[in-house]
């Protein structure tokens, strides 16, 4: 069945949850050391609100990159899921890169876009997303499996799919503009090093 | 005496001798010949990003991973990197390698090209990158071994660049 049946068929009709809790919610579901990317508005602070784990990637700066690095760490180790959570401005400044991946079809690419139509970080300015579909995007540049979380339990449906079929997956949330609960630790290359001895690059 | 290989040959054989896999790109005229041999030979992943950056990222994530990278593009791709590298290479300790065949210089048509190309140098050296520009073949295989060894050892990104008096470059059919 397509991922998008019975799915909201756009932004609008799509219910809007609280990051921190999906992204407990994702978190709870990585069982085999996934890797996940936390872009840089507030994807990355409540990824590390939602624990620390030693596979998380906090982006520090580099606007938009979150799904190109997932993307390289997925070529580099295929047997590993890699998770990219991207904010809705972000993705703005980097659709291209939807393109990129539809192309290579990185079967171990997981995408979480986190739209609050806004860039929240910077103070809440309105952004394209509430009148661009990313997840209409993504769908079009090629990426099929791509759908609009209906609710909190269609979300942990989509993570469970997207962690065990082959991707690449996108999986698009509509978000509210609650403060995160968290606020990332900022040591660049204490968090490189703790991601490569995450994964296995280095022991 | 045997013609010499050109500079695109030498250069696989060492990008292979340093086990980098992982080459995304922005395409160049000029590197043609470089990436169609990459493309050709299993041993490299290489495709086309959209923007430089993303190569970039791409490039950084591979490594973190595990598998070593090299970004290519041309002269006016520099000029979009500094927020990149100063924001992830840098900070990170991430060695992204970049290889970039210069244009703007030695007989360039383009007065865009030829401004950009003027930017490239000094934002190397605001941020303090170990960076070398590539004119002969003899000296081709050493540059390049030696710059991704100290790369690699120094966790560093470093910058190749490709002369014209190497690669031939561009010119205006006049
Ligand atoms: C190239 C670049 N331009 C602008 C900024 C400033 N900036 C940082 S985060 C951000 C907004 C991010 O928005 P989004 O991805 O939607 O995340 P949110 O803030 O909503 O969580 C902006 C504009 C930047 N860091 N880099």
């Amino acid at each position: 069945m397509p991922f998008a049946t019975n799915r909201p068929l756009a932004r609008a009709e799509a219910r809007v949850m609280a990051r921190a809790d999906l992204t407990r919610r994702l978190v709870a579901q990585l069982k085999h050391e996934e890797a996940v990317i936390g872009g840089i508005g507030f994807a990355n602070f409540e990824l590390w609100g939602a624990g620390h784990r030693p596979q998380n990637f906090y982006m520090l700066g580099s606007m938009g990159l979150a799904i190109p690095i997932a993307l390289g760490v997925a070529l580099a180790q295929p047997q590993r899921r890699v998770v990219a959570l991207e904010g809705d401005g972000s993705l703005l400044m980097e659709l291209g890169t939807l393109a990129t991946v539809a192309g290579l079809r990185t079967p171990n690419l997981v995408m979480v876009i986190q739209d609050n139509g806004t860039y929240q970080i910077t103070g809440g300015q309105k952004a394209a997303s509430e009148t661009a579909d990313l997840i209409g995007i993504a769908r079009e540049s090629g990426l099929t499996q791509a759908a609009w979380a209906a609710d909190e339990a269609d979300f942990d449906a989509m993570v469970a799919q997207a962690l065990s079929a082959p991707g690449p997956w996108v999986i698009g949330v509509r978000i509210g503009t609650d403060r995160p609960e968290a606020t990332t630790e900022r040591d660049p290359t204490r968090i490189r090093d703790r991601f490569m001895r995450g994964i296995g690059t280095i022991r | 005496m045997p013609d010499p290989k050109p500079w695109y040959e030498t250069t696989v054989a060492v990008f292979k001798r340093h086990e980098i896999r992982l080459i995304p790109f922005v395409p160049d005229n000029v590197l043609r010949p470089l990436i169609g041999a990459i493309q050709a030979d299993p041993f490299f992943t290489s495709f086309s990003c959209t923007r430089e950056e993303e190569a970039m990222g791409v490039s950084a994530g591979g490594w973190m991973g595990g598998m070593r990278s090299i970004v290519l593009m041309q002269t006016s791709g520099f000029a979009t990197l500094p927020n990149v590298i100063a924001s992830l290479s840098v900070p990170f300790q991430i060695p992204t390698l970049m290889m970039v065949s210069e244009r703007g210089t030695l007989g360039e048509f383009n007065l865009g090209q030829a401004l950009v190309a003027k930017t490239m140098r000094p934002v190397l050296d605001a941020l303090a990158l170990e960076h070398h520009t590539i004119a002969r073949d003899d000296e081709l295989e050493f540059i390049l071994d030696r710059s991704i060894r100290q790369a690699i050892a120094t966790r560093m990104p470093a910058c190749l660049i490709l002369s014209p008096l190497l690669t031939g470059g561009k010119v205006f059919a006049a």
